[in-house]
């Protein structure tokens, strides 16, 4: 038996690859019992002794705590940081209120995309003027240093190596904060605030990756094992590995970057214009703006879509997808097997004309075809909080 | 009776007259995780040793599973497809794979006892 189809997220270890780093929370993680794997250079669990499949049923019934402190944190700083971020990203920024999050693409000159990232606009609410950063991994360090070879003077790329980054997710997550931290559980949707967990001070900002109500805290590195601690103490918390975070973030509809979303795929293409601000639109003035702005004009020429294979075999990443004449019209990006749904769900390109909701196509899978249906996403509805 | 026997590819392999009940260890459905999806190969079909065989998929990943004997398949666990966590809640039992009409007994006899298969996988963990 042999497993010839990579994890979703994680990376083969190579021989000579350096040695991979840990975060403030490997030691928590290997005492719980976790299954550490390489991902992006460092080393992470990827399921705890619960498992999967109920790690991730426990984040959607209750909630779940995931280390994500691989994750790429920065402080953008100066009073024109906003501005100058635009010009690298197709978010609108400058119209940002202080504490208010956005989700965004660094782009490249062709308009492909080279990361998605949060950014939150940090000036007088819990932070230096300016904006904090939340980037990819894989990513970071090209990510931090392309910013910084393209800010002005008076602006300032600073990356944050001090910090954890959890992720608290779930229906529960909220009021379970909230006995901790007061009024959390009424802070809005996409934003960030300052708060104090047990005498430590966090930055806490509603949002996720998971597709549930949740928060994402960053805390200094020294307080992350005793705060994970205690919040893993509270009724119905589950500690939540990389394998479950896939599996979630695919049922939310939500792109993997260097899966669904890379140098090569457009924001449009993508089905990212939601995040894209209507002045920007128009004005343009972000690398490949003249693609970005072509595609929305006469839309793009393939999209990322849904689909719902039939029966129950997983369609993973890389599997081409057919019409019903066995043309090929595109390939699966992110697939396996949704827990909450119990069965198989995937998300791909394929040509438009074929990404309709409701139009049959085909999987072409281990030899033979297979009968699957493009569908709308999220698989399993979204639940942030709306107030 | 018959005697398990084991193969590097981490299934065991239940030996009854010429008929082998084959599945995945408690060790492999550890590595694998919750198991979601086993595709097996159909009754009559011939397998080679080393051949495929079939797929186990976890909800992370999926894994070929290969035949360990050659022969033919006379019997399938039909179970698995509306059942597949019976690979992860009792793997040396009502979570079997497929049955084989064996061929060549000495590719049985070759393969690993209990004893060399629990050394092999602590190497391995």
């Amino acid at each position: 038996m042999t497993n010839n189809q990579k994890n979703e997220t994680v990376q083969d270890e190579t021989a000579d690859a350096p040695e991979p780093k840990t975060t403030p929370l490997t030691d928590l993680h290997s005492d719980m019992g976790a299954k550490l794997v390489e991902f992006a250079g460092y080393q992470m669990p990827v399921q705890f002794p619960l498992g999967v499949l109920k790690e991730h049923l426990a984040t959607r019934e209750d909630a779940g705590l995931f280390d994500v402190s691989h994750m790429g944190q920065a402080w953008l700083t100066g009073a024109n940081a906003a501005l100058a971020l635009e010009a690298l990203v197709p978010g609108e920024l400058q119209g940002l209120e202080p504490g208010q999050q956005r989700y965004t693409q660094l782009l490249n000159d062709e308009g492909g995309i080279l990361d998605d990232l949060m950014v939150t606009r940090s000036d007088g609410i819990f932070g230096p003027e300016g904006l904090f950063l939340v980037v990819n991994a894989a990513c970071k360090e090209q990510d931090f240093a392309h910013i910084a070879a393209h800010m002005p003077d008076d602006v300032t790329l600073e990356p944050i190596e001090d910090r954890a980054l959890i992720a608290f997710q779930g229906p529960k997550a909220a009021s379970l904060l909230a006995g901790l931290v007061p009024d959390i559980d009424t802070m809005p949707f996409m934003s960030m605030r300052h708060g104090i967990i047990s005498g430590v001070s966090c930055l806490i900002s509603r949002s996720g990756y998971t597709g549930e109500d949740g928060y994402e805290i960053s805390l200094p590195e020294g307080d992350a094992t005793s705060i994970t601690s205690q919040l893993l103490t509270l009724s119905g918390v589950e500690a939540v590995g990389l394998g479950a975070r896939d599996s979630l973030r695919l049922e939310a509809g939500l792109c993997l970057y260097g899966h669904d979303i890379d140098t090569t795929t457009s924001p449009i293409e993508a089905g990212l214009l939601w995040s894209i601000g209507k002045r920007r639109r128009i004005e343009g003035g972000f690398p490949g703006a003249e693609r970005v702005q072509r595609e929305i004009a006469e839309g793009p020429s393939r999209r990322r879509v849904g689909l719902r294979p039939d029966g129950r075999a997983p369609a993973r990443e890389g599997t081409k997808i057919l019409d019903m004449d066995g043309n090929p019209i595109g390939v699966i990006t992110s697939g396996g097997f949704s827990p909450t749904l119990g069965g198989p769900i995937a998300m791909g390109y394929v040509e438009t004309g074929f990404h309709t909701a409701g139009t049959k196509i085909q999987l072409f899978l281990r030899g033979k075809t297979l009968p699957a249906e493009i569908c709308k996403m999220p698989f399993v509805p979204q639940r942030y909080y709306r107030g | 009776m018959s005697t398990t026997k084991y193969s590097v590819e981490h299934e065991w392999v239940a030996l009854d007259g010429d008929i082998a009940t084959v599945g995945i260890t408690k060790f492999a459905q550890e590595q694998l995780g919750d198991v979601v999806f086993v595709e097996l190969p159909e009754v009559g079909a011939q397998v080679a040793q080393g051949g495929d065989a079939g797929v186990v998929e976890s909800v992370k990943a999926a894994s070929e599973v290969y035949s360990p004997l050659t022969g033919e398949v006379v019997e399938i666990n039909e179970d698995l497809e509306t059942a597949p966590e019976l690979v992860n809640s009792d793997p040396d039992g009502e979570g079997w794979f497929f049955k084989i009409r064996v061929e060549d007994m000495s590719e049985y006899e070759d393969l690993m006892s209990a004893d060399d298969y629990a050394k092999f996988c602590k190497e391995q963990d």
